[in-house]
Parts: C-alpha cells; sequence; structure tokens
C-alpha cells in the first residue's frame, strides 16, 4: 500500500496509485545533528526517495512509496520515535485542532490546581486575620518555605507566563504574558526581598505577597482554560459545514462500483448515490431522478427535484431516488470547500468598528507599565505609611488587572460566531466590512426578475390582430428570440418549443437593450419588443394600446409583435411572483427599510407586481446599464443602500451600492461582485442577513463596551484613586480573578449570539 | 526620593524606547521563502523584509497551543490563514508593492511586519 498523493493533478488522473509524501513528527530529537541520523534511517527503507527533515517544526517529509509503518520502525531503530501526520483535510485539520485545544485545555486545568493549592490556604490564613508579616526570625524561616513553595508554582504553573514574557521583550513587543509575569514577579521578589533583607525595609511594609503571586497564577490559568472551552464552541458552524463532507465516495471504476475515500475521487468520476446518502462531489446528473435536501447549504426547507442534466453539491443529501453523476469539482474545489473558505475568511476578517480596539491593543501594554511606574511613584511620593508596601500592591494590581485581550477578543469573537450562524442561515458575508455595513442598511433596492419573481416567466396569452394562427406567430417571434438571451426571449422559445413547433433560422438578428430586437425572416421584416420599439419603428399600435395597459395591469408584461412594420400580436409573458417575497418584503419594511423595486419592465407591470408585493416605490423601465445610476440616487439622499439581484447583470448596481447582496441558485457562490450572498432564492434570506448583521453588530458593540469600561475603570482602580476619597484599594487576588474572567465573558457574550434566531422563520 | 524618581522616569523612558522608538532589524527573505516560527507568545522573526513584486512563501510553523497563536491576519492582503500544530503552513505572497504590511494573530498579541522594498 502506498499513501496518499498530494502531487499534481496529472498524475490523478491516472487511476494508478500514485507516488506522493508522508510527514511523521519526531519526538526525541533535540539537537541538530539528529537530522542526518534520521534522515539516514528513512531512506534505508525500501520504496523511499527521498527523507527531508524540518528540524525547527520536528517534522520529516518523506516521499515515495513504502509502509508508513515501516517507517516509523527506521525511525524507532534510530533511538526516536514518530508518528504520522494525517492527511490535511479540513476535517482532519479540525480534529487536530480540537485534539490539541483539549490537551491544551487539561494542561491549564493543571496549572490551575499547583496555583490554587498553595494560594487558596494562603489567602484563607490571610483572611482569617494570619500575620502575613516578617518579624520575627521563625517568621522568616517559614515564609523562606513559603517563598519557595511559591517559586515552585511559578515554575510548574507560570512558567509559560514568564517564558512569553521573556520572548516578547527580546522581540521589542509586550503582551498579556509580559504583564502577568510582572505583576506576579514584582510581588514574589519585593515578599523576598522582604525576608532575606528586611531591615531595609520599614517595619510597617514588611508585609509578603505570596498568596497573590500562586492565586493570580492559578486564576489566570482557570480563566484560560474556560476561555479554550467557550472559543471551541465560536466555530461551530464551521465545524458543522466540514461535517457535511462524506467521507467515501461510490465510483465506478473499471465497470465495477468501489467504495473509496473522498480524497480519490477524480475529476469526471461517475458517481452513484443511493436514497439516504450525502453526495460526495459536485457533478452533473447522467441517470436517474431524485429530490435532494439542501437545506444545510441554502437554508431553503423545501427538497428539490434533480433530473438528467441537472447539478448536484458535495453535502447534500439525496432524498429519494438512486442517481449516476459525473464529478465536475471535486476536493478543494467543489462549492462546500468554497463555502468553507469563504466563511473562514470572513470569520476572521474585522469590521471597521473593531479599528478603534486594535490601534488600543497595539499601545496597551506598554501603556499599562507606565501607568503602574506612575503609580508606585504617586504612592511612594504622596501616599501614606507603608507607602512602599502601597507602591507595591498598587503597581501590581495595575499590572494584573489590565486586559489587552478582552479588547482583542472583543470583535473577532463576534464575527466569527454572527458569519457561521449566518451561513447556517444560507447566508454568505464577503467579510466584516459588508456584515457591518448591512446592519445599518436604510433602503433596499429589489431587481424585480429573479429576485422578487421566479424569474421564469411564462407565455400566459397571445392575441393576435391580422388573423394569423396563434403558432405560427409563437413560432415566428421564437425563431427571432431563440438568439435572445433575455429571460422573456427565453419564455417565448420555451413556449414554441413545449408546442412542438420548428423554428426558423433568423437573419440580421439585432438586439436593443431595453426595447426588444429585430430580425428577417423569409424575407419578412420582424420587429419584437416594448412599445418604444414599435414607436420609434412607426409601427401603429394605437388599437392595442388599452389591451396591453389591461395585460399590464395583470402584472403580465406586454410584448408587440409587428410583420413587416404592422402589428402582427401582442404577446403577453408572466413571471410568477416568489410564494414568500410578499412575507419577506413586510418583514424588512417592518424594520424600517425603505423597499424599492427596479425593472426594465414597463410601468404598468412593474406597478401591477410592485402592488401585489406591497412596494409603493417602484423604477421601471430601467435599461441594464442605468441600475447603478438609481443606487447612486438613493444615496445621493442619504441612504445606505442594499442592492439585491442575480449578480449577474446587476453587477456594477451590486458594487456601487453599499452593500450588495447576490441571490444565488442553489450553491453558487463565485458571485464576485455581492459583498452578501443568498444560497437560496427567498427574500426572507435577505431580512435573515440583516437580522444577523445586526444582531452581530449589537454583540460587538457590548463586548467593546464591556472590555474598554472594565480597562477604563479597572486601571485606576487598581492604582488607587479612590483610597484618598474611600480608603478603597483593590487587593492583587482580586485583580487577578477579574482579569481572568473579563476575557471569558467577552467569549461568553459572543456566544450567546449561537442562540439568535432571525424571526418569522 | 529624588533618585526614585529619576529612577522612575528613567524606567518609563526605557518602556518608551524599547517597545515604541526602537526600530528592530529585519531578516532578508532568502530563496522566495522564509520560515516563522510561533513559539511562546512571539513570531521568530517578526520582521521581514520581502523583495517587492516578487511572490514570497511564508512557512509558518506552530509549536504554540495557545488558540491566539492558531490564526495568522495579514489584513493589508486579506489573508488569514488557520496555522496547524507542529505542521509547517505556507502562506503565499502575492508580489507587493513597496511598503509595509503587518501580521498578527487574532486579538493581535503576536505582531510582526513585512517590509516591501
Amino acid at each position: 500500500m502506498g499513501y496518499s498523493d498530494t502531487d499534481s493533478t496529472q498524475e490523478k488522473t491516472s487511476l494508478k496509485q500514485p507516488s506522493g509524501s508522508i510527514d511523521l513528527i519526531i519526538d526525541g530529537a533535540g539537537c541538530a545533528s539528529c537530522v542526518g541520523k534520521i534522515e539516514g534511517a528513512l531512506t534505508s527503507v525500501k520504496g523511499v526517495q527521498q527523507a527531508e527533515m524540518n528540524f525547527a517544526a520536528r517534522t520529516v517529509s518523506v516521499s515515495g512509496q513504502s509502509e508508513p509503518s515501516a517507517l516509523i520502525q527506521a525511525v524507532k531503530q534510530a533511538g526516536y520515535s514518530a508518528k504520522v501526520v494525517q492527511s490535511s483535510s479540513e476535517e482532519a485539520l479540525l480534529d487536530e485542532k480540537e485534539q490539541a485545544d483539549l490537551a491544551y485545555y487539561k494542561t491549564l486545568m493543571w496549572k490551575m490546581w499547583i496555583g490554587l493549592a498553595l494560594g487558596l490556604p494562603l489567602m484563607i490564613y490571610s483572611l482569617i486575620g494570619g500575620e502575613m508579616t516578617v518579624t520575627t526570625p521563625t517568621e522568616r524561616l517559614a515564609w523562606l518555605f513559603v517563598g519557595a513553595l511559591t517559586f515552585s508554582v511559578m515554575f510548574f504553573a507560570g512558567k509559560h507566563f514568564f517564558v512569553g514574557a521573556w520572548q516578547s521583550f527580546k522581540n521589542h513587543s509586550a503582551n498579556m504574558d509580559t504583564l502577568i509575569a510582572l505583576g506576579t514577579g514584582t510581588a514574589w521578589v519585593y515578599s523576598m526581598a522582604v525576608i532575606a533583607v528586611p531591615e531595609l525595609i520599614p517595619d510597617m511594609a514588611r508585609h509578603v505577597y505570596f498568596e497573590a503571586t500562586a492565586m493570580i497564577i492559578g486564576l489566570i490559568n482557570l480563566g484560560l482554560a474556560l476561555e479554550v472551552k467557550a472559543r471551541g464552541r465560536t466555530s461551530e458552524a464551521i465545524k458543522r459545514l466540514i461535517g457535511l463532507q462524506p467521507k467515501t465516495a461510490r465510483v465506478l471504476r473499471d465497470g465495477i462500483e468501489v467504495d473509496i475515500p473522498i480524497e480519490q475521487v477524480l475529476l469526471h468520476d461517475i458517481v452513484r448515490v443511493r436514497p439516504g446518502e450525502k453526495i460526495p462531489v459536485d457533478g452533473v446528473i447522467q441517470e436517474g431522478q431524485t429530490a435532494i435536501d439542501e437545506s444545510m447549504l441554502t437554508g431553503e426547507p423545501m427538497p428539490v427535484v434533480k433530473k438528467t442534466g441537472d447539478e448536484v453539491v458535495t453535502g447534500t443529501l439525496n432524498k429519494t431516488g438512486s442517481i449516476v453523476f459525473k464529478a465536475t469539482r471535486v476536493g478543494k474545489d467543489t462549492a462546500l470547500a468554497q463555502i468553507i473558505k469563504m466563511v473562514k475568511v470572513a470569520q476572521n476578517s474585522k469590521p471597521p468598528i473593531g479599528r478603534l480596539a486594535d490601534i488600543i491593543s497595539a499601545y496597551f501594554v506598554p501603556v499599562v507599565m507606565i501607568i503602574a511606574v506612575l503609580s508606585a511613584l504617586a504612592w511612594l511620593n504622596f501616599g501614606p505609611e507603608p507607602a512602599l508596601a502601597f507602591a507595591i500592591v498598587s503597581a501590581t494590581t495595575v499590572l494584573i488587572i489590565a486586559c489587552p485581550c478582552a479588547l482583542g477578543l472583543a470583535t473577532p469573537m463576534s464575527v466569527m460566531v454572527g458569519v457561521g450562524k449566518a451561513a447556517e442561515a444560507g447566508v454568505l458575508i464577503r467579510n466584516g466590512a459588508a456584515l457591518q455595513t448591512a446592519s445599518k442598511i436604510t433602503a433596499m433596492i429589489l431587481d424585480k426578475t429573479g429576485t422578487i419573481t421566479e424569474g421564469a416567466p411564462k407565455v400566459t396569452d397571445i392575441i393576435v390582430t391580422n388573423g394569423s394562427h396563434e403558432d405560427s406567430i409563437l413560432q415566428l417571434a421564437a425563431s427571432i428570440e431563440s438568439s435572445s438571451e433575455h429571460p422573456l426571449a427565453m419564455a417565448i422559445v420555451e413556449s414554441a418549443t413545449a408546442k412542438g413547433l420548428t423554428l426558423n433560422r433568423a437573419e440580421n438578428f439585432n438586439a436593443i437593450a431595453g426595447h426588444g430586437a429585430t430580425a428577417t425572416i423569409q424575407n419578412q421584416y420582424l420587429l419584437l419588443g416594448n412599445e418604444k420599439l414599435m414607436r420609434d419603428r412607426k409601427v401603429d399600435i394605437s388599437g392595442y394600446i388599452e389591451t396591453a395597459q389591461q395585460l399590464a395591469s395583470e402584472a403580465k408584461t406586454p410584448i408587440y409583435f409587428a410583420v413587416d412594420e404592422q402589428l402582427a400580436a401582442v404577446i403577453a409573458v408572466s413571471d410568477p411572483i416568489k410564494q414568500d417575497s410578499i412575507t419577506a418584503i413586510n418583514r424588512l419594511q417592518s424594520n424600517g427599510i425603505r423597499v424599492v423595486m427596479l425593472t426594465g419592465d414597463n410601468r404598468l407591470t412593474a406597478k401591477a407586481v410592485a402592488e401585489k408585493v406591497g412596494i409603493t416605490e417602484f423604477f421601471a423601465e430601467v435599461l441594464p446599464e442605468d441600475k447603478a445610476q438609481k443606487v447612486a440616487e438613493l444615496q445621493q439622499q442619504g441612504e445606505v443602500v442594499g442592492m439585491t439581484g442575480d449578480g449577474i447583470n446587476d453587477a456594477p448596481a451590486l458594487a456601487l451600492a453599499n452593500v450588495g447582496f447576490a441571490i444565488g441558485t442553489g450553491t453558487d457562490v463565485a458571485i464576485e461582485s455581492a459583498d452578501i450572498t443568498l444560497m437560496r432564492g427567498s427574500l426572507h434570506g435577505l431580512a435573515d442577513a440583516i437580522a444577523v448583521s445586526k444582531a452581530t453588530l449589537r454583540n460587538i458593540k457590548q463586548n467593546l463596551f464591556g472590555a474598554f469600561i472594565y480597562n477604563v475603570a479597572g486601571v485606576p482602580f487598581a492604582a488607587g484613586v479612590l483610597y484618598p476619597f474611600f480608603g478603597l484599594l483593590l487587593s492583587p487576588v482580586i485583580a487577578g480573578a477579574a482579569m481572568a474572567f473579563s476575557s471569558l465573558t467577552v467569549v461568553m457574550n459572543a456566544n450567546r449570539l449561537r442562540l439568535f434566531k432571525a424571526k418569522e422563520h | 526620593m529624588l533618585w526614585i524618581n529619576i529612577s522612575g522616569i528613567l524606567l518609563i523612558a526605557l518602556i518608551v524606547w524599547w517597545f515604541w522608538l526602537y526600530k528592530p532589524q529585519e531578516v532578508e527573505v532568502t530563496n522566495n521563502k522564509m520560515v516563522i516560527r510561533i513559539e511562546n507568545g512571539v513570531y521568530t522573526p517578526a520582521h521581514i523584509k520581502v523583495k517587492a513584486n516578487q511572490s514570497t512563501l511564508l512557512a509558518f510553523i506552530r509549536t504554540d497551543n495557545s488558540p491566539c497563536a492558531a490564526t495568522v491576519l495579514i489584513p493589508g492582503l486579506e489573508i488569514s490563514e488557520e496555522i496547524a500544530l507542529n505542521k509547517e503552513t505556507v502562506i503565499t505572497l502575492p508580489p507587493l508593492t513597496t511598503g509595509e504590511y503587518p501580521f498578527h494573530c487574532s486579538m493581535q498579541m503576536y505582531r510582526g511586519v513585512i517590509k516591501s522594498e
């Protein structure tokens, strides 16, 4: 057996077991000289072409073909131990991360108990009136012993703070470790100085603070451990998406159906999926018909019927029939993989609201260190006796209470949960800026066709004016429109095809944007389009204007058809309004959003559709190139404008709008011009997107407010500003507890967003 | 007291110089690839010099198991990448125009700068 390939597509397309590489993690390699020894041991294994060790990472990349167990054995014989790094699939990475987090959590809890095992008894002793001072030789000896124990706590439970602080210091940067190491270190050094040279310290200041050092280390480890747990929950949405990917696929190889790991499915493979199974890769159905549940990706609750020629998407559930399909996108190219990537990128991007916190974070730690020094100087200069003890306590407390983490976590944690929550509802938010702006939208422009309506118009009426047969009119009209890609044209062609009419070849076809089309068929000059086109070409339509208006008032689009500049028919095409457009638009309006409809359709049809869905404001007869202009007009009125369209011919308008929403068809996520993509056709997705953006921004504001207030109030309190007025000075232990739980509170508040549910759903 | 106050002020001056004014030396990328370790709360090296208009690979190796260290963001390039533990995660930088591109973890406790010139 070889190992999974990581090489080129060319190799993948040959169905042979490819040559590949495997990564091993090496334990016990403590020096650079081990590198040659390990590489030599591995290259001596049969089938290995090359072994290259990254000493810094303690990993070896082995290329060739051989059993992983043989590689591990070779490393073992060389005097080290090794384990195989599993494939880097999203799921494997997530598992590794979860295991690493769990191990880290356990380590932190263990360190917490070490800190509290010493800190708690000492604190209880001081609370029940025990003397924490050094006055007699016996007390010196006893406290020396406690000091040594505290040093052990600092070493075993707090070493990571000190190492981190030192590394940061060397790097000319400072972080949370710096504050904790300085705070606990100062308390310990001062206490040891009281024991070592009490004669140099005033009587009243001969106080030891070992309980503070041990308690702070214990509590901060506890806070970090709980934060690790809480953080795990913030990525639940991404876990759920990754979990949608099946692990195996049933493919046809050499005429036989075989179950193979998903990583080995190749482009153009023929895949079979039975009822109740998930679609393993993206593809196009070649055989069979079924209903597919796409709700996990699009939020659309109703299963979608799929037949030969239709696309199927990774992770969706085949409900009823057995299908055979050809793989069109595999691995990192599937729609699901793209969705996961997009959500991950968005989860780590920051909305502008977080910028101030970022600027503050950049200067925060050195500023706190300066405040600690100033606070100590103030106590030494102006404080009551024992001024030195007060100075040490206030400096320590300032260093310990300040929490850059709460500030740093405030925005990213909420964005992480909010973007994930939106993805669960089939709403893909491109980045943090889009999330923030979506929460401020005051006006929403909805394109009519395909957004409010189904986007699948049908011919409903053919009113013939010259005595011709309806079918011959339809045949001619469809013959012109077969060269057009306009949705109305496609409706006419479909109607003719459904009747079995044969289309003629149109010559001199000319599409006139926003008006219609002209062509010549069998020497007849044909015109098909709206009233403007007819007037421009001097076709007399006066006898049928009323008919057309009547059709338009029924929300149908009337199209005039003229042969040799004589009106031959009025064809009505109707695009049904989506089932839930009315309730979704009502939902937007009840949230105070000004909803405006935009269409290239005539005014009467537009009015009829707008009235049906409860929209009072609309732009009709808008040419495609003028859509962006309408967005600009609303922006000039001071509105924050959202524009919703299909993302193809709306691209300039979507790009100009403050937030561009693209209504996808199922899982079409690659809509570049959109800030937010709605994976299902329902406008409820739009209302959901705005609702989740508002909830996320509210959550970020709560977090930022809490983090700012905590630090702005906590640091001066710790420095002792209340002491002159109320005699209040904060204990370093309380500061440690407050600091540990401040960042935890931020993560927990962000986690509340997981409970968010969009209304009316 | 005078000496204590002078010492305090000197300490503040030292903090300002060390953390804000000091310009750390940049490590130049060779062969278009730079290995950056994430360990003990810092990126090593944290100040990187790359050639402008040339694609560069940044290979991150994370041995620090703090959750903060798990994501590297380069906001100026709209890059955000999860860094696997005890593995090499390679980020490909596009050809950069001259300038500075900070990179950091999601909370900005781990910080570094890519200087393109």
